[in-house]
């Protein structure tokens, strides 16, 4: 699904340039649900970024579900986007004067999917996120485990090939936390491929395969004993 | 450019406009403002216009209204302070001498006590030829104005204005036919006519004959209306008449106050110069209006770009292609400037309908194909200024933008 070679990566600070990934080999199967750990500065984030198509790589190739990513315009990668990925955030991101149905809702208009379509889709996707009730609320009237919900359903909503999760648990405590891990389980025990960026030893310990990364190089990865069930 | 006519393109942008009242009210205020106060003060103007004709009604602006004075100055034997008193041969004078001159309408009038049946009044009492109808047209609601035949016989009849008629009679009461007593003697009234408010409203018109009978006056009359004709300065007319009648009665060719004018053409000139440069002032302040609105449509939709760069990074992490950003913002833009024109248009035409209901204007009005040119342009330029904000949205990168805090 995600297949990466010899990935480089650096940034312009002023006049120095930042080497921030050293060369990343990554094979990422359908269905499987990964971590990337790493403490900050190791490079995950960009390595997340790169994967989402949302910044480029210097040298290396990137095939997302067998396709060469190189020389894309922001016009393909919206589409990209839009078709093979799920995004889930920190900060939620969800739009602050949308409901949190018209939130799921926003990626399939992009899509160019009828209004009533998508409003009945996203609503399919909340109530399995267990929001039903709430679809009609402001982002500001969801707690923050019930906004991560509602971005969780807004990143399956297209039917993606990868959910791609940056610290999805960063804003939450812990019991919040597990739900959401719980749920991103479900999603993955239904064959979605699952890709988490976090720093807390506890959440990649529930997915099946951990990457540590440290200084811009991967330096384990290795599949966990988590059991199917909690 | 399909998706200018998909609902969905505006449902959304409608969506974001609509639940960001705050930023939308301070968006278009503006440009709602320019063009209210371009419709407001094209249609004042108009209604001043309006007024200002309405005030004069039917009269004849090139009309110079000349009277007899005393003289400042000794002259050919006679001592200044000398009485001057226009008469019938200057009028036959005037008319044959001077180039340019039209009707020369002489008038006489006095105050008289008026009584019809218990009640009185004091009004003005003209001695008028049938000429003077065509040099100040009398909107007759009854009757007829004074005739020739009125003339000839010295008939005692009389022609009354409005306000008189509401002062003695009932309201829906015939007046013609009915006798009035003027300084006591009876005249038949023969017509009823609205005045124009330059007018004054307590006017009774009777033959300019029979008033030179009752009041004895011989030839004299107290003042003329004379017009010019048309192409010719009723300035320079004025002058020719009052020089002719220097000549004729003695009167040093320097003594300018032996006779008295008031000079219609030229006031009319003047006030018609104002308007005109009021019209021009109002295009001027209603047009620089409109753009600086449309200008603050441009910088608000540019500030609320940069307040929104992290929707506009979520949007593209969705899926939103830059050309679907660009879109909904300069969409955004013509819906605003739509929107604030549409407004403001509505705005002025009721402040218009109000100062109308108030009758402080006389029908301030504006020209319909103006208002479209004006709102046509406004949003031509508010989906122009778009562009700049759309651009802004689409040269951050959404990586950038949505790790904005």
């Amino acid at each position: 699904m995600i297949k990466i070679e010899k990935l480089h990566k650096s940034y312009p600070i002023g006049k120095e340039f930042i080497h921030v990934l050293k060369g990343i080999d990554l094979h990422i199967k359908e269905g499987e649900f990964v971590s990337i750990m790493g403490s900050s500065g190791s490079g995950k984030s960009t390595l997340l970024n790169i994967v989402g198509l949302l910044d480029v790589h210097d040298e290396g190739k990137y095939y997302l579900n067998g396709q060469l990513i190189k020389d894309l315009n922001e016009k393909k990668a919206a589409i990209l986007r839009n078709k093979f990925l799920g995004f889930v955030f920190q900060s939620f991101n969800l739009i602050s004067y949308k409901t949190a149905l018209e939130n799921v809702a926003l990626p399939l208009y992009y899509k160019g999917v009828s209004r009533k379509e998508r409003n009945e889709i996203a609503m399919d996707y909340l109530d399995k996120v267990g929001l039903k009730d709430w679809a009609n609320h402001l982002p500001n009237e969801l707690s923050g485990g019930q906004k991560q919900r509602v971005a969780i359903a807004r990143a399956l909503v297209t039917k993606p090939k990868v959910v791609l999760a940056d610290e999805p648990t960063g804003a939450l405590d812990s019991t919040t936390t597990d739900s959401v891990m719980d749920l991103l389980k479900d999603i993955n025990n239904e064959g979605m491929t699952v890709f988490v960026i976090t720093h807390e030893e506890e959440v990649a310990a529930q997915t099946k395969r951990i990457v540590r990364l440290k200084d811009g190089v991967i330096v384990s990865d290795e599949l966990t004993k988590a059991p199917k069930t909690v | 450019m399909r998706f200018i006519f998909e609902k969905d393109t505006w449902q959304e942008i409608y969506d974001s406009i609509r639940k960001n009242k705050g930023r939308t009210a301070i968006t278009i205020f503006g440009a709602f403002w320019g063009i209210l106060l371009l419709v407001g003060l094209l249609g004042a103007a108009k209604g001043i216009e309006n007024s200002f004709n309405n005030l004069f009604g039917d009269f004849a602006t090139n009309s110079v209204f000349i009277s007899g004075s005393r003289t400042t100055m000794p002259f050919k034997g006679f001592q200044e302070g000398k009485q001057i008193d226009l008469t019938i041969r200057d009028v036959e004078i005037i008319k044959k001498e001077i180039k340019g001159v039209q009707f020369v309408v002489p008038r006489n009038a006095t105050g008289g006590q008026v009584t019809y049946g218990f009640k009185t009044g004091n009004f003005t009492v003209f001695g008028d030829f049938p000429l003077l109808d065509q040099v100040q047209k009398k909107r007759l609601t009854d009757g007829r104005f004074i005739n020739q035949k009125d003339i000839d016989e010295k008939r005692k009849v009389c022609v009354i204005s409005e306000g008189v008629y509401k002062e003695l009679f009932k309201k829906n009461e015939d007046a013609i036919g009915t006798n009035l007593k003027i300084s006591g003697i009876s005249y038949q009234v023969v017509g009823v006519y609205k005045t124009s408010r330059f007018e004054g409203t307590n006017n009774i018109h009777i033959p300019f004959s029979t008033f030179k009978l009752v009041y004895n006056k011989g030839d004299k009359f107290i003042w003329m209306v004379v017009t010019g004709k048309k192409d010719f300065d009723i300035v320079q007319v004025e002058a020719d008449v009052k020089l002719l009648l220097k000549n004729i009665h003695n009167v040093h060719p320097e003594d300018n106050r032996a006779f008295r004018g008031f000079n219609l053409g030229k006031e009319i000139a003047k006030v018609t110069g104002f308007l005109t440069g009021m019209q021009f002032l109002t295009w001027f302040v209603g047009i620089a209006t409109l753009i600086a609105g449309v200008f603050a449509i441009g910088n608000i939709l540019l500030i609320t770009v940069k307040e929104r760069t992290k929707e506009i990074g979520i949007r593209r992490a969705l899926g939103a292609t830059p050309n679907k950003v660009r879109q909904q913002i300069i969409l955004e833009s013509l819906f605003l400037t739509l929107l604030a024109g549409s407004l403001g248009i509505i705005a002025g035409g009721l402040i218009l309908m109000f100062i109308d209901y108030k009758e402080w204007l006389t029908n301030p009005t504006v020209n319909i194909p103006i208002i479209l040119i004006a709102y046509a342009i406004l949003v031509i330029l508010g989906t122009l200024i778009g562009f700049i904000p759309a651009y802004m949205a689409t040269i951050v990168k959404p990586i950038d933008a949505l790790r904005e805090e």
